[in-house]
């Protein structure tokens, strides 16, 4: 049979741990720690008679996503408890928000490869508060429980089924971590589980002449971007296999909860409709509800910085490439450090190579000695050096390998001034004519050959020029301003002839 | 729970048996009839609340005139491991220990 054909609806929800020091109701340290059961108080054990008080930097965190990706900030907003028996949970109940979310609907545009962009609506995004972590150990007959992780708040976000392929799946994931690390609501590392992504996904057939939509599966705890597109990639195909071999139970199913295993790269069923938990969501008669003025909203949206996509627009408008761009856009202390350098000197180009060129390299370098992250902003050099130095590189000062020695010397070195060090290293360019005439006479002088290629085969003409432009260059020990240099070896051969 | 007032003293025992393994309680046959008549009894008590006629009140999540109650981000001390560990029914070292969780799906979520 030949594949039909067919559309994939995509939904997700997304869980973001928000980076605040303490718990989302509770005073205990958040975040991640090597001591089990260190970071745990009353409240998080659930113990009678405590009292859970809301974090009200979860709360601006929260709203700060929520501004970010366009949503209505609810005027109030309430918490609910969702009840479930598990070990992870000494509660027995989960406080989350239910029919109030603090986030309401919204839209962020999703920027795609090929340089267009989508919209991707937002239903809602909600607080509540993340569950322990159970260990398994292999042949151990018990399950080890730290809730050093409970009660560390979660902002959950659900998307409407607006992405159409595994790959925008990915795409959205990565572009809403970006826009989480900007705001400094997370520092988005996967491996600590700071996001953890659940598509929802079915699929739109075409056959006979209509569409049949296929039960909806939703795959969970997914904590990397390649895990979110392989497991949409094998779902898609299960779900026409299902489709192709008994179209009736495909479609009747009912929606279903997946896991994903990354080493079979497979999905597995987890749980039926039948078998869905009964959550009994009833208002937390714990917590008084919030209300939110438009004063504290708009205190919220002044601190949400320029994002990565409005940053994105300008530097290809500052004519970056958009690899250039994507490059220094990826950390926003980078993207910052950038902005700060072109503000003093308006050379956007040549800043970009210099973060780009030595910076990256130099940053590349350490972080494989410290085998730990190091960004370019991490160096010592700052927004004026960069600027300094590019200007160098503007008027002539330095040439572009000189300009990377200097920069070599700014990482970790006494001096500070690029001017200084350049004069010092002997990378100043002479730019004095009557010096660089002697030395265009004395490689003309010296090369015969190539000075009568030039004049007498239009065939090497530019090969015997660039041969005599590397002489001057050897004569000058490097320091000859090229293009002076060229300019003068051209006029000097075309007089001599 | 609006439904569960209506049906109040004809509460079945399927719907014992199903709030008690929400419950991860194990009823014997005794057991179920003596709560499904024990929870009859308590719906019936808070249907009388059904009575009250709410038409021109607005809906409300709580009874106490206050709202945004809230504090600062602020580290409090967590509280010493014996303390953490002092209740505990089972544990190994700083963990708390329960009956190995095969299905990694039944939590919540």
């Amino acid at each position: 049979m030949t594949e039909p054909e067919y559309k994939v609806l995509i939904g997700m929800e997304i869980h973001v741990q928000l980076a605040t020091a303490s718990k989302m109701f509770t005073g205990a340290a958040s975040g991640y720690s090597e001591e089990p059961n260190t970071q745990v108080d009353g409240v998080v054990l659930g113990l009678p008679g405590v009292l859970p008080v809301i974090n009200r930097r979860a709360v601006e965190m929260a709203m700060m996503v929520g501004v970010a990706l366009g949503c209505q900030i609810a005027s109030q907003t309430k918490w609910d408890r969702k009840s479930y028996y598990y070990p992870d949970l000494p509660k027995n109940y989960q406080i989350s928000q239910y029919d109030q979310p603090l986030c309401g609907v919204g839209s962020v545009e999703l920027d795609m490869p090929d340089g267009s962009s989508k919209t991707i609506r937002i239903r809602r995004a909600h607080l509540e508060e993340d569950a322990g972590k159970l260990l398994h150990e292999a042949g151990q007959p018990v399950s080890l429980v730290d809730l050093n992780r409970a009660g560390t708040p979660l902002l959950e976000i659900v998307t409407e089924p607006d992405l159409n392929s595994p790959e925008e799946a990915r795409l959205f994931g990565e572009q809403l971590r970006q826009i989480c690390r900007y705001l400094g609501v997370s520092q988005g590392i996967m491996q600590q589980g700071h996001m953890r992504f659940e598509p929802n996904i079915n699929l739109h057939i075409s056959a006979d002449g209509r569409v049949y939509k296929t039960a909806i599966s939703e795959i969970k705890n997914l904590n990397s971007f390649r895990s979110v597109e392989r497991a949409c990639q094998y779902e898609i195909q299960r779900q026409l296999a299902e489709f192709m071999t008994d179209r009736q139970s495909a479609m009747q199913a009912g929606k279903s909860t997946r896991g994903w295993d990354d080493d079979k790269g497979c999905t597995t069923l987890q749980r039926s409709k039948e078998e869905a938990h009964d959550y009994r969501y009833f208002p937390d008669p714990d917590l008084v509800p919030l209300h939110v003025d438009t004063h504290w909203v708009e205190r919220v949206r002044l601190q949400v910085p320029e994002l990565p996509a409005a940053r994105k627009q300008r530097y290809l408008q500052m004519g970056l490439a958009m690899k250039e761009a994507a490059a220094l856009l990826e950390d926003r202390a980078v993207s910052d450090l950038f902005d700060a350098a072109v503000k003093i000197r308006p050379l956007p180009k040549r800043i970009a190579n210099l973060m780009l060129g030595p910076a990256a390299k130099i940053a590349n370098a350490r972080a494989g000695d410290l085998a730990a992250t190091v960004r370019i902003s991490d160096l010592e050099v700052t927004a004026d050096q960069y600027a300094k130095l590019a200007g160098m590189m503007e008027d002539g000062t330095v040439s572009a390998s000189a300009a990377s020695t200097v920069f070599e010397s700014l990482c970790g070195g006494e001096e500070k001034d690029p001017q200084v060090i350049a004069e010092r290293l002997g990378l100043v360019q002479i730019r004095d004519t009557g010096a660089t005439q002697a030395w265009v006479d004395a490689a003309i002088a010296h090369n015969p050959q190539a000075v009568s290629d030039f004049k007498n085969n239009p065939k090497k003409k530019q090969a015997s020029l660039g041969f005599l432009r590397g002489a001057v260059m050897k004569l000058s020990q490097g320091k000859a301003d090229p293009k002076l240099v060229g300019e003068l070896l051209e006029k000097t051969l075309e007089k001599d002839s | 729970m609006g439904k569960a007032s209506t049906m109040h003293e004809s509460l079945s025992a399927n719907q014992v048996e199903h709030v008690a393994k929400l419950s991860r309680l194990k009823l014997s046959e005794s057991d179920v009839e003596r709560y499904r008549k024990q929870l009859s009894g308590i719906l019936d008590y808070v249907a009388q609340l059904q009575e009250v006629d709410v038409a021109d009140q607005e809906p409300m999540s709580h009874p106490l005139p206050l709202h945004s109650v809230m504090r600062d981000d602020v580290v409090e001390p967590s509280l010493p491991i014996t303390a953490v560990l002092q209740n505990a029914p089972s544990k190994s070292g700083a963990f708390f220990t329960v009956p190995k969780v095969l299905d990694p799906s039944a939590g919540g979520g």
